[in-house]
C-alpha cells in the first residue's frame, strides 16, 4: 500500500539557531503506530509541525498521501487529512461549547450544521463523551478537554493521527483509556511521548531522533 | 471583564432561573431591548421619568429573581467610575446655590443634573446586567454575530471569553510561584521590576498561545471563517416580551413630556 507520509532527507533551523533537523527521513505506512522518542528539544514536535506545514524545511522533501507538498495550499490538504492534536487541549479547544468545537472541523471541511453535529454526537458517543456535548470547555478538567480535543481530531475522520505528548496531565484511568481509544483506532499514527509504558504499549515502531537524524530504536 | 475569570458563576444567572421568561427569550431580543432602552433614556432628562426608568430593570430583576446584592454591587462598580464627576459636578455648573462647602458654592443646576447623569447610567448599567448579563458569554457573541455586528469584534470577543480564565490561570501559577520564593510587595524597585517581568511574561505567553491556538485552527481547515452552529429563532415569548416592553418605553417617554411641561 502506498506510503502515508514519505520525509526525505528533511533540514530545518529556527532563525538563528543550530539545526534542528538535519537530514532527517521518516515514512508512514497505513496501520502503523509510531512512536517518536528524543530528548527535550530534540525537534519532535518541530517535525510534526513539518508535517503539516506549519514551519517549512529548508531543504528535502515532505511527501504526503502521495503527493509531493511544498506550498501552503498544498498543506490545506494534508492539515484536513491528518488530525494533529496539540500539546496543550487549551490550545486546540477554543469554541464556548464542546459541541461547537467538534463541529468547527466537519463545517471547515463542508458539512452542514446538520451533518456537523451528526458527526460530533456520533464522536462523543464513541468516545462515551456524550454527557459533555453542552458543557462549556474552559471548564472540563484536564482529563476531560485531553479527550474532547482527540474528539475535535477525530471528527476531521483523518487518516493520520498526530498526537504531541498525548498522556501529559492525565490520570492513570484517563491514561488507560486514551490508550484503549487509540488501540481501537484504524488511524496510522505518529506519537511523541515521554511516558515509556503508554509509548510501549501503543506503539507499533520506534524512532529516536537524535542530532537532528532519526534512527530505529 | 474580569469577572469571567473568577471561579464563580460568571453570569448573574441562579441554577432555577432555567425556565423563567428570561431564559425562554432569544438573546438577540435582550440585546436590541437592551440597546433601545438605552437610546430612550438616554434621551430622558425629567428626574421622574428616569426614576422610573430606574424602576424597569430593577422590577425585571425582582421578578427574575436575579440575586438582588450581587446584581447591585457590579451595578455599584461602574459608579465607581463616574462618582467623582457626579459629586464634582454641582461645584462646578454654574446656578443658584443650594448649599456652601469649605467656600464653594454647590448649585442646584449641578446637582439635578447629578442626579439626571447617576440616574440615567444606573437605569442602563441595571438594563445591561439584567438581560444581557443573564446571558453565558458565548450566546451574546452569537447573538451579536446573528446581529450582523462587524465579525472580527465577535471573534475577540469569544476568544476574550475564552482564553480570559487561562491567562487568568497563567497569572495565578506565576504568581503563587512567586511567593513560594519568599516575594512579598513592597514599595521598593524590586518589587516593581518583579511585576514587570510577570507582565511581561504574561504577554510574551499570550502571543505564544495566540499563534499556538491559530495553528490548531488552520490544522482543523480553519480559513477564516468561524460558522456558527445554532439557529437562533424569535418565538412568541420574544413577541410578548418585545410588546410589553415597548408599552414601558412609552410610559417613560409620555412621563418625561408630562412632566417636562410640568416642571
Amino acid at each position: 500500500m502506498a506510503l502515508l507520509f514519505d520525509l526525505k532527507d528533511l533540514r530545518f533551523a529556527y532563525s538563528g539557531r543550530a539545526p534542528v533537523l538535519n537530514g532527517t527521513s521518516l515514512t508512514l505506512a497505513p496501520g502503523e503506530r509510531l512512536a517518536l522518542i528524543g530528548a527535550n528539544g530534540a525537534g519532535k514536535s518541530t517535525l510534526l509541525r513539518l508535517l503539516v506545514g506549519l514551519h517549512h524545511p529548508q531543504g528535502g522533501t515532505i511527501t504526503a498521501f502521495g503527493r509531493e507538498r511544498r506550498e501552503e495550499a498544498d498543506f490545506h490538504e494534508v492539515r484536513c487529512k491528518a488530525g494533529y492534536m496539540f500539546q496543550d487541549p487549551d490550545d486546540q479547544l477554543f469554541c464556548p461549547t464542546v459541541l461547537e468545537d467538534i463541529a468547527f472541523g466537519p463545517l471547515n471541511l463542508g458539512a452542514s450544521k446538520a451533518e456537523a453535529v451528526a458527526i460530533a454526537e456520533e464522536i462523543l458517543s464513541n468516545l462515551h463523551l456524550s454527557h459533555l456535548r453542552d458543557a462549556i470547555t474552559y471548564k472540563l478538567s484536564g482529563g476531560e478537554k485531553r479527550l474532547v480535543a482527540l474528539a475535535s481530531v477525530l471528527a476531521m475522520k483523518p487518516e493520520v493521527l498526530l498526537l504531541d505528548e498525548p498522556t501529559n496531565d492525565l490520570d492513570e484511568a484517563n491514561e488507560a483509556r486514551l490508550l484503549e481509544i487509540l488501540l481501537g483506532l484504524p488511524q496510522a499514527m505518529i506519537v511523541i511521548s515521554h511516558n515509556a509504558g503508554f509509548r510501549d504499549q501503543l506503539a507499533t515502531r520506534r524512532l529516536h531522533l537524535k542530532d537532528g537524524i532519526l534512527k530505529e530504536a | 471583564m474580569g469577572h469571567l475569570a473568577g471561579s464563580e458563576r460568571a453570569t448573574l444567572n441562579t441554577a432555577t432561573a432555567e425556565s423563567r421568561l428570561l431564559q425562554r427569550l432569544d438573546p438577540r431580543t435582550r440585546v436590541i431591548c437592551v440597546l433601545v432602552f438605552a437610546v430612550c433614556v438616554v434621551a430622558l432628562s425629567s428626574p421622574l421619568a428616569l426614576a422610573v426608568a430606574l424602576a424597569v430593570p430593577a422590577t425585571l430583576m425582582l421578578v427574575q429573581g436575579l440575586p438582588i446584592g450581587k446584581t447591585l454591587r457590579r451595578m455599584a462598580a461602574m459608579d465607581g467610575f463616574i462618582i467623582f464627576m457626579l459629586v464634582l459636578l454641582p461645584f462646578t455648573t454654574a446656578g443658584p446655590a443650594a448649599f456652601t462647602l469649605f467656600g464653594f458654592d454647590a448649585s442646584t443646576t449641578g446637582i439635578w443634573k447629578a442626579v439626571e447623569i447617576g440616574l440615567t447610567a444606573n437605569a442602563i448599567i441595571l438594563m445591561v446586567l439584567v438581560l444581557v448579563g443573564t446571558l453565558e458569554p458565548g450566546q451574546l457573541g452569537h447573538a451579536l454575530a446573528r446581529l450582523r455586528a462587524p465579525e472580527t469584534l465577535v471573534h475577540l470577543m469569544l476568544f476574550t471569553v475564552r482564553y480570559i480564565s487561562v491567562l487568568q490561570e497563567e497569572y495565578t501559577r506565576l504568581r503563587a510561584a512567586m511567593k513560594m520564593r519568599g516575594f512579598t510587595p513592597k514599595n521598593t524597585l524590586h518589587t516593581y521590576r518583579s511585576f514587570g517581568y510577570l507582565v511581561g511574561m504574561l504577554l510574551v505567553r499570550a502571543v505564544d498561545r495566540s499563534e499556538r491556538i491559530l495553528d490548531a485552527m488552520k490544522c482543523r481547515g480553519f480559513d477564516g471563517r468561524l460558522y456558527l452552529l445554532d439557529d437562533l429563532r424569535y418565538s412568541k415569548a420574544d413577541f410578548t416580551f418585545a410588546l410589553v416592553f415597548s408599552g414601558a418605553l412609552v410610559v417613560l417617554i409620555g412621563l418625561e413630556v408630562f412632566s417636562g411641561s410640568a416642571v
